[in-house]
């Protein structure tokens, strides 16, 4: 196994890191403010994906694709919020699990009906040819650009949350939301915008991983689990736990995958290795997760102080 | 207790019918609502007389289905074995996650349990010598001797009801017990239950034992019945539709479970099985949408009569 191999599967969990931290991004305000637990997230990363398929296809152009994509999923989820969603929000967890659960139903059923089980959602012929990053790595340029999309957007988002008047407002909700309303913020109107700009950002997921993995019903829900996942890791509500979470949860992920099977080979004969490698690499971040949560329950970088 | 009394006559008298009438096909569709029904009440124990939100019950089925498969893919069919094994092991793995689970609260708690279950997800999909994805093939049911045939679906169906009652039974015993008393206290108000010096971590840890274990028993049947399991059974959307069950029928209500899973199953075998004519006209594919029904129901449900069913009976009652 040499170096360039282990930097080549680094860029790769990075690359899926920072998709899942848009993801987790959105769900942990979500979460954070209005203590609300909303399955239907993965739901919004499909519609994305979809929607990004069907423009890209109308349009013929990948950019104007994902750009008209993301401003209709963020107007999707802003009505499903006024609509449904903020009647939850006083209600006890069950009921919040029980109806986000009905509503990820609800939507695969829409969206099959509406786009079919399937759509595809080629990559851009310009990106689809590798890099030569260093003499010896050569990099898919498409991965290239999802790692640059989501460094600006991390970069956007902290810009956001910690230098504006809204991210003011967004952190004094996540930290003591009743604070925040007696001292006179417009937590739904707030909370709104904010679950707007969850849902553009699951298109913007959505849409950037289509290429890569099936744009199918159903894609929403496991990499829901692991956008759970991240954010319990970093601290409900907070923006920064989701990204170091995302990162984490990424790289071991795709590191173990490739190299765990390998690494136990060193040590144990290659039937048990081959059969033990996969199934630890699978289980590596759940574990993690509940190591986490049994040390620091509050996650590693809790909103809440 | 007549309501309950006419409920067992009518289990007890549905098969001899259906065999006179022909539909053996009906009777097996019963044993597999009635093992969903011990997997529901189970959950309803956590659920309902706990309050603890467990997202990942369906770890405790998928380990005794699973177990129980090995056993009989292994050559062990007898149920005196396979099926008490299933058991103890759904109960080793609930005491083990609820043992570290049960040290979170809230939110924490509910995604801890999922991410367990998770866990067992991926460890199950990648045991490629039991068929890793693809599932497990069984060869024929577990072997219960004393002259039952468990291949026969009328006996299949009558130990499934037998299993089903005595868990009813055990759970009616329990939740009007001490030990059900505290675990409702517990749930209506922790902090003075503690106060009394009761160990309310060691009460809900047990309570958890219980309903995995019971799980563990639903999950061996499950096996049973399709001689086929497969790593679906310990999917997230698996707990989530045995919660959807305990909701439907009625959260911390003794029939809640039977009727939720009764409710839900059957809902969703008309919707496939029987086209409607004037709604094929509307919709002509409406037949394999059958998740949007559910859908709906569902959240009209948690929405409007967050007590389910079983609430909704027993409120006529009381008015």
């Amino acid at each position: 196994m040499s170096w360039i191999l282990i930097l080549e599967q680094s860029l790769n969990g990075l690359q899926f890191g920072l998709m899942l931290f848009l993801l987790a991004a959105g769900l942990t305000l979500v979460f954070g403010i209005m203590d609300m637990i909303n399955l239907a997230h993965g739901s919004l990363y499909m519609l994305g994906a979809f929607l990004a398929a069907m423009f890209v296809q109308l349009t013929n152009s990948f950019l104007a694709g994902v750009l008209l994509a993301i401003p209709a999923t963020a107007l999707l989820g802003m009505v499903l919020e006024v609509s449904i969603l903020r009647t939850l929000y006083g209600r006890d967890h069950l009921s919040q699990v029980l109806a986000t659960f009905a509503l990820i139903l609800i939507i695969n059923e829409l969206v099959r009906l509406a786009w079919g089980s399937d759509a595809a959602l080629p990559m851009p012929a310009a990106l689809s040819g590798p890099i030569e990053l260093l003499p010896g790595l050569r990099y898919p340029a498409y991965r290239l650009v999802i790692i640059a999309v989501g460094l600006a957007v991390a970069l956007l988002l902290y810009f956001l949350v910690a230098k504006t008047r809204v991210g003011m407002l967004v952190r004094a909700g996540a930290s003591n939301r009743e604070m925040a309303l007696a001292m006179g913020v417009d937590i739904n109107t707030l909370f709104t915008f904010v679950f707007g700009i969850g849902a553009a950002l699951c298109a913007l997921a959505g849409s950037m991983l289509a290429p890569l993995f099936a744009v199918q019903v159903g894609m929403g829900e496991n990499i829901l689990i692991l956008a759970f996942v991240v954010i319990v890791i970093g601290g409900i509500g907070s923006i920064r736990g989701a990204l170091v979470g995302a990162v984490l949860v990424g790289v071991v992920d795709t590191i173990g995958r490739a190299f765990l099977p390998i690494l136990l080979g060193a040590f144990f004969q290659p039937r048990v290795a081959s059969a033990a490698g996969p199934a630890l690499a699978s289980v590596m971040i759940y574990l993690i997760m509940a190591v986490v949560l049994y040390f620091r329950p509050q996650g590693l970088f809790p909103a809440r102080g | 207790m007549k309501r309950a009394l006419l409920a067992v006559l009518l289990l007890l008298a549905f098969p001899l019918a259906m065999q006179a009438l022909g539909y053996l096909f009906y009777v097996s569709f019963a044993s597999r609502v009635m093992i969903y029904a011990i997997a529901a009440t189970s959950l309803n124990l956590v659920l309902g007389y706990g309050g603890m939100l467990s997202f990942g019950h369906a770890a405790f089925v998928g380990a005794g289905a699973y177990v129980a498969s090995i056993l009989i893919a292994e050559g062990v069919a007898s149920a005196w074995v396979g099926w008490p094994a299933a058991v103890a092991a759904s109960a080793i793995l609930a005491w083990v996650i609820g043992a570290i689970s049960l040290r979170t609260r809230g939110v924490y708690f509910i995604m801890i349990t999922l991410a367990f279950a998770q866990m067992m997800f991926y460890l199950v999909n990648s045991m490629k010598a039991y068929g890793g994805d693809e599932g497990l093939t069984l060869p024929r049911r577990a072997e219960l001797g004393l002259g039952l045939d468990l291949g026969n679906e009328v006996v299949f169906y009558y130990v499934v009801l037998f299993l089903l009652l005595v868990g009813l039974y055990a759970l009616h015993r329990l939740v009007h017990s001490r030990f059900g008393r505290v675990m409702v206290a517990i749930r209506e108000n922790e902090a003075r239950v503690e106060a009394l010096g009761l160990p309310v971590y060691r009460y809900r840890l047990a309570c958890f034992v219980i309903a995995g274990a019971a799980g563990g028993l639903a999950g061996a049947l499950l096996a049973s019945h399709g001689k086929y399991v497969n790593p679906n059974v310990l999917h997230w959307l698996q707990s989530g539709t045995l919660m959807i069950m305990v909701i439907l029928g009625g959260v911390g209500h003794l029939w809640g479970g039977v009727i939720g899973a009764a409710v839900l199953l059957c809902l969703e075998h008309l919707i496939a099985d029987y086209p409607v004519a004037w709604l094929a006209q509307i919709a002509p594919n409406y037949q394999q949408h059958a998740s949007l029904g559910v859908g709906i129901v569902l959240l009209v449900i948690v929405l409007f009569a967050p007590h389910g069913i079983a609430g909704l009976l027993s409120r006529r009652r009381h008015a």
